[in-house]
C-alpha cells in the first residue's frame, strides 16, 4: 500500500508537468484547429534558456525560471508569425499547416545540434536530493515544486480564460472564430495571446523536464506524451487535456514501478490506440468535431 | 562503376521506393504521416525473419515485408481514419515511435544492439527493377478512377463525400498501399545493409521521408522522383555543413509552404509528353507575342496591350 501511494505521488508530479504541456497544445488546437508539432521544440527551448540563464549568466533560480518562459513565449509568438500567419491569411488547408509546423519543428531542434551540439547537459542541482516525508509516504522536494508550480499555473490559466475579457475573446474564438472577428474580436490578437500562453507553459514544463532529467536537443519528443494525453482527455478540451496528463503520469509510473520501467514508454501508445479505437472523443470530448 | 556512387544510388533507389508510397499518401490523399519509418522497420524485420530464420528466397521476404506492413497500417486506418486528421497524425507519431520502442526491447531479434548477419540480397539491379515497378503502379494508379478520387479527398473531403466517393476508403487504400511501398523500402534496406536496428527507423527518418515528398511537390510523382535522387545525393556533396543540412531543410520546409506550397513540381509530372506540350506552349506564346507586337503596332494607342488572360 505504501509503495502504491509512493507511485501515485510520483505519478501526480510527472502528470503535472505532463498537463502543463498538453494544456499549451490543447489552446493552440482549440483556436487554430490544427496540431502545433511545433511545440515540442519551444519546450525544448525552455529547458536551454532555463541551463544557459543558471550556468552562463549564473542566474538565480527563480529568474532562470522567468527568463525561460519569457523566452519561450516570445519564440512561440515569433513561430506563429513566421510560420503560420502567412498561411492562416489565406486560409491554407490544414495539411499545409501541419507541415509547416513540423518544418519548424525540425528547425528548432537542428539549429540546438548545429550551434550547441546533441550533448547531454544536467542542471544544477538547486532543490537538493531531500525529500519530504509524510508518514509513509516520502516526496521529492522537486517533485513537490513541480506539482506545486503546475497547479499554481493551470489555476492561473483558468482563471484567466474565465474571468478576463481576452480570456473570453478566446473562448468564443474557439468557437466560432469567424463569428468572433464579426463581433469585434480581435482574432489576431487573440491567436498571438494563445501563442504566448502556450510558450509560457511549455518553458515552464521545458525547465521542469530539464531538472527532473537531463536536457538535450530530442527532449520536444517528450511532448509525443502530451499530444496521447490531450487524445485522452478529448482533443481542444483544456480540463480534459489536464485529466488526461494526470491519469497518464500516474499510469505510467504504476506501470514502471509494477511492470517494467521498459513498458513506461510503451503504455502511452497503448493507450492511445484503446481510446482512439473505443471513444475516439477522449474522457472530456463531446463529438470529434467539437472545440474547447 | 565506382563503389561509392553505387552505394548512393541504391540508397536513393530504396528512399524512392519509400518516397513514392508517401507521396501517394500525403501528395494524393493529403494525409500527413509522421511514422513511415515505424513501417520500414516494420519490412526491414519481417523481411530479415523470412531470409535469415526461415531461409526463404529473397522475393518471399520483400512480399511478406510488403505485407505485413499493410497489415498494420490497416489496423491504424481503422482506428483513426473516421476520425479528423489530427488524430491520424498523432496516432502515426506514436506508432512510429512505439514500434521502435517495441524492437528496441525484443531480444529476440538484436534488440536495442541491432541484428547483424542478413544475407546481402540487394543489388543495384533489383532495386531498379522495383523502383520501375512502383512508379508504374503508381503512375497508372493515380490516373485511374481511384486516383482521382483521392484526389477529390484531399482537396475538400465533404465535397467527395457528397458527390458519393467513399472517403474512408480512398484514404485507407492509399494508406495501406503506402505503408506496403514502405515495407519493400525497408526490406531493401535491411538487405543492402546487411545489419539492422531500431535506431534506424526513428522519427528522424520518417521527416526526411516526408521532406523529400514536399520539396519534390505534393501531387508529383516525377517531383517525388527527383526529390529522392537529389536529396539523397545532396548530403554526400555536402559532408562538410552535414550538422546544418537539417537546420536548412528545416527553414525550406517553412518556406515552401509560405511561398510555394506545391514544392519543385507540384502538380506537374514531367513525362515526354508533358515536355513536348510545354514546348509547343512556349511556341505558341511567341507566336502570339510577335503577333501581338504587329496588332499593336497596326493600331498604336489602340486597346490595352495584355495578351489575353
Amino acid at each position: 500500500m505504501a509503495q502504491f501511494l509512493q507511485q501515485m505521488v510520483n505519478g501526480l508530479s510527472i502528470g503535472s508537468v505532463y498537463a502543463l504541456m498538453a494544456v499549451g497544445y490543447s489552446l493552440v488546437y482549440s483556436i487554430m484547429n490544427f496540431s502545433n508539432f511545433a511545440h515540442g521544440g519551444v519546450i525544448m527551448f525552455g529547458a536551454y534558456f532555463g541551463f544557459f540563464a543558471m550556468t552562463l549568466l549564473k542566474l538565480p533560480f527563480v529568474a532562470s525560471f522567468a527568463l525561460a518562459f519569457v523566452g519561450t513565449s516570445v519564440l512561440a509568438v515569433v513561430i506563429e508569425r513566421v510560420a503560420y500567419k502567412p498561411l492562416r491569411e489565406r486560409s491554407a488547408p490544414f495539411l499545409y499547416f501541419i507541415i509547416s509546423a513540423m518544418g519548424a519543428s525540425i528547425f528548432l531542434e537542428n539549429i540546438i545540434i548545429a550551434t550547441i551540439g546533441p550533448t547531454f547537459r544536467t542542471y544544477p542541482d538547486v532543490f537538493g536530493r531531500s525529500s519530504i516525508s509524510l508518514g509513509s509516504v516520502s516526496i521529492g522536494r522537486l517533485d513537490l515544486i513541480m506539482f506545486v508550480i503546475s497547479a499554481v499555473c493551470l489555476t492561473g490559466l483558468v482563471l484567466f480564460i474565465d474571468k478576463t475579457k481576452m480570456g473570453r475573446a478566446i473562448q468564443a474564438s474557439a468557437y466560432n472564430m469567424k463569428a468572433a472577428a464579426l463581433m469585434g474580436v480581435n482574432t489576431d490578437r487573440v491567436v498571438m495571446i494563445v501563442f504566448a500562453l502556450g510558450g509560457l507553459l511549455a518553458g515552464i514544463a521545458g525547465v521542469f523536464f530539464g531538472m527532473k532529467y537531463t536536457v538535450y536537443p530530442q527532449i520536444g519528443n517528450i511532448t509525443t506524451k502530451s499530444f496521447v494525453a490531450a487524445v485522452f482527455g478529448g482533443l481542444g478540451s483544456l480540463p480534459g487535456a489536464v485529466l488526461g496528463s494526470v491519469l497518464l503520469g500516474i499510469i505510467e509510473t504504476l506501470v514502471a514501478g509494477y511492470l517494467s520501467s521498459q513498458f513506461r514508454d510503451l503504455i502511452a501508445f497503448v493507450i492511445l490506440i484503446g481510446v482512439l479505437v473505443f471513444r475516439p472523443t477522449g474522457i472530456m470530448g463531446k463529438t470529434t468535431e467539437d472545440k474547447a | 562503376m565506382d563503389a561509392y556512387i553505387e552505394g548512393i544510388l541504391m540508397l536513393s533507389g530504396i528512399n524512392l521506393i519509400a518516397v513514392l508510397g508517401l507521396s501517394l499518401l500525403t501528395g494524393f490523399a493529403g494525409l500527413f504521416s509522421f511514422g513511415h519509418a515505424g513501417f520500414m522497420a516494420i519490412g526491414a524485420y519481417s523481411a530479415a525473419i523470412c531470409t535469415k530464420l526461415l531461409g526463404l528466397p529473397f522475393f518471399a521476404g520483400i512480399a511478406a515485408a510488403a505485407a505485413v506492413a499493410a497489415g498494420v497500417s490497416w489496423l491504424i486506418g481503422r482506428a483513426t481514419l473516421k476520425l479528423k486528421g489530427d488524430y491520424f497524425c498523432i496516432a502515426t507519431l506514436g506508432f512510429g515511435e512505439a514500434i521502435r520502442l517495441i524492437l528496441d526491447n525484443f531480444q529476440g531479434l538484436g534488440g536495442a544492439r541491432g541484428w547483424p548477419g542478413i544475407p546481402p540480397h540487394t543489388t543495384l539491379l533489383n532495386i531498379l527493377i522495383l523502383d520501375v515497378i512502383g512508379v508504374v503502379l503508381l503512375a497508372n494508379l493515380v490516373r485511374s478512377r481511384h486516383g482521382r478520387n483521392m484526389i477529390a479527398v484531399r482537396e475538400e473531403e465533404l465535397a467527395a463525400k457528397v458527390a458519393g466517393i467513399d472517403t474512408f476508403r480512398y484514404k485507407m487504400l492509399a494508406l495501406v498501399i503506402s505503408a506496403a511501398y514502405a515495407g519493400v523500402a525497408g526490406a531493401l534496406l535491411g538487405h543492402y545493409m546487411t545489419f539492422i536496428q531500431p535506431k534506424m527507423f526513428s522519427m528522424v527518418k520518417s521527416t526526411e521521408l516526408t521532406i523529400i515528398v514536399i520539396f519534390g511537390g505534393l501531387g508529383s510523382i516525377s517531383g517525388s522522383v527527383l526529390g529522392a535522387v537529389v536529396l539523397t545525393f545532396l548530403p554526400e556533396l555536402l559532408r562538410a555543413v552535414d550538422k546544418w543540412r537539417l537546420v536548412v531543410y528545416g527553414l525550406a520546409v517553412i518556406g515552401i509552404m509560405i511561398g510555394r506550397p506545391r514544392g519543385l513540381m507540384g502538380g506537374f509530372e514531367l513525362t515526354p509528353k508533358s515536355i513536348r506540350a510545354h514546348f509547343a506552349r512556349r511556341r505558341e506564346e511567341r507566336a502570339i507575342k510577335a503577333g501581338q507586337a504587329a496588332e499593336d503596332e497596326a493600331f498604336s494607342g489602340g486597346e490595352d496591350g495584355k495578351g489575353g488572360l
